[in-house]
């Protein structure tokens, strides 16, 4: 339940935030970050930043979530082949 | 990578020759339980080297007494609940959420939207299922501030909200102390900062070590618990520097002490922990579902034949159940232990085996 992803703050209005994850846009709250600005990478948990992290950090995050969605297609398409032999 | 994963498993290894007698670890973030399992963390360990899946998952640890407090309020016809995804298939003594099909329960993805729904529909009063850790806290407390600022005087929320570091000491305290160390939540430790483990340090020389959630993270934290244990030190450390510092989220926190207090409350398990579970302050309690529907008491109760609790104490592997598998499984869950994706049940039951 405390899982956290990291994001893009791409737009900022007082306490309130548009962040970017991989593409996807969220409305986001940076009440408990209140220094954070257009351009930091912040982890957002239950639509909250939560803290700033590193581009190094978020970027590995990121690539381990494409690698999951990569693996899932495959699975997905075996799945289905294996469905249609049947 | 890899040379990074053979030196963490090296050490480990060394480590736990060294000791000789077994040595039981135990992670207290559900995250960490599925991402154990997930990356087979465990056949690279030692032997002697056990992992414990602890108190680590809020749907796992919140009472049954609370679900049955929530079914109670979803009956009513005034009410709307609004709850995270998780709860949505918890089994109370009647039944989960899910089983009811009514539609005042709404499945929100933040408390903003559980106050939107207030804002919405100003004739119905909108619960919110507040539960989980530190890092779940925050959100709740300001919806609470919210909904005072803004004068929503039909937006309330049933706090089962939780703190870690009461439970693992009063886990060493009287319920197992058998536990070697503890491998620390990642983003819990975010808010809280890695200091915040202190007590279990000073007072029972447990070490201490925060970790992130990718196999690597895990396997070098608990390279480090090995090497803390051989030498027998205990100290808090963490190999998660990219997000927690040894103060935490200073604001998040001072958030929540502004909004809630500690009070005792039941944990699944584990029975009544003394200041484990936060409520409302005074000045707030119109938001306080309990006190809002006049609920004196929440009862405790177990499940009768669900070892949840044991397994939350680290007392026994879901496998000794003798419901698991059979009776309880992801499908059928008796337990909480089995609904929640993050829990030690469900972990066995999908990887386990």
């Amino acid at each position: 339940m405390c899982l956290a992803v990291p994001a893009r703050i791409i737009e900022k209005d007082g306490d309130r935030a548009v962040a970017d994850a991989m593409g996807n846009k969220w409305n986001i709250r940076i009440t408990l970050t209140p220094d954070i600005e257009v351009g930091d990478v912040v982890l957002i948990h239950a639509g909250y930043a939560i803290t700033k992290v590193d581009e190094e950090e978020a970027q590995k995050t990121w690539e381990l979530f494409e690698e999951i969605a990569h693996f899932e297609e495959e699975r997905l398409k075996a799945e289905q082949q294996g469905g249609d032999d049947a | 990578m890899l040379e990074r994963i053979e030196q963490a498993r090296k050490t480990i290894h060394a480590s736990c020759e060294k000791v000789g007698r077994p040595i039981q670890v135990m992670e207290v973030c559900g995250t960490h339980t599925v991402s154990i399992f997930r990356h087979g963390i465990r056949t690279l360990l030692p032997e002697n080297l056990k992992m414990l899946s602890g108190p680590g998952c809020p749907v796992c640890v919140t009472d049954q007494g609370y679900i049955d407090v929530v079914m109670d309020l979803a009956r009513r016809d005034d009410t709307i609940i609004a709850t995270y995804g998780d709860m949505i298939r918890v089994p109370g003594k009647g039944g989960s959420l899910e089983s009811l099909h009514r539609n005042n329960i709404k499945v929100v993805l933040s408390t903003d939207d559980g106050l939107t729904l207030a804002k919405k529909h100003p004739d119905k009063i909108v619960v919110f299922v507040a539960v989980g850790f530190e890092t779940t806290t925050p959100p709740s407390a300001v919806a609470v501030m919210d909904g005072a600022r803004d004068g929503v005087d039909n937006f309330c929320i049933l706090s089962g909200h939780k703190l870690v570091v009461p439970a693992m000491q009063a886990l060493l305290g009287s319920k197992n102390d058998k536990i070697d160390a503890f491998l620390c939540p990642g983003h819990v430790s975010v808010i809280l900062g890695s200091d915040a483990y202190k007590p279990v340090v000073e007072e029972f020389k447990r070490p201490c070590v925060v970790a992130g959630f990718e196999g690597i993270q895990i396997l070098e934290g608990l390279a480090k618990i090995c090497e803390q244990i051989a030498a027998g030190t205990a100290e808090i450390d963490s190999v998660y520097g990219a997000a927690v510092t040894p103060q935490g989220n200073k604001v998040a926190w001072k958030i929540i002490t502004d909004m809630f207090e500690p009070c005792d409350g039941a944990w699944r398990g584990l029975g009544v922990i003394p200041s484990a579970t936060m409520k409302l302050k005074d000045q707030y309690k119109q938001f306080d579902a309990l006190h809002r529907f006049g609920i004196k008491e929440v009862p405790t109760e177990e499940p009768a034949g669900c070892r949840c609790g044991e397994v939350l104490c680290g007392l026994i592997d879901p496998p000794q159940c003798s419901m698991f598998g059979k009776k309880c499984t992801p499908d059928t869950p008796v337990g909480p232990c089995m609904v929640s994706t993050e829990g030690a049940c469900s972990a066995w039951y999908k990887y386990g085996r």
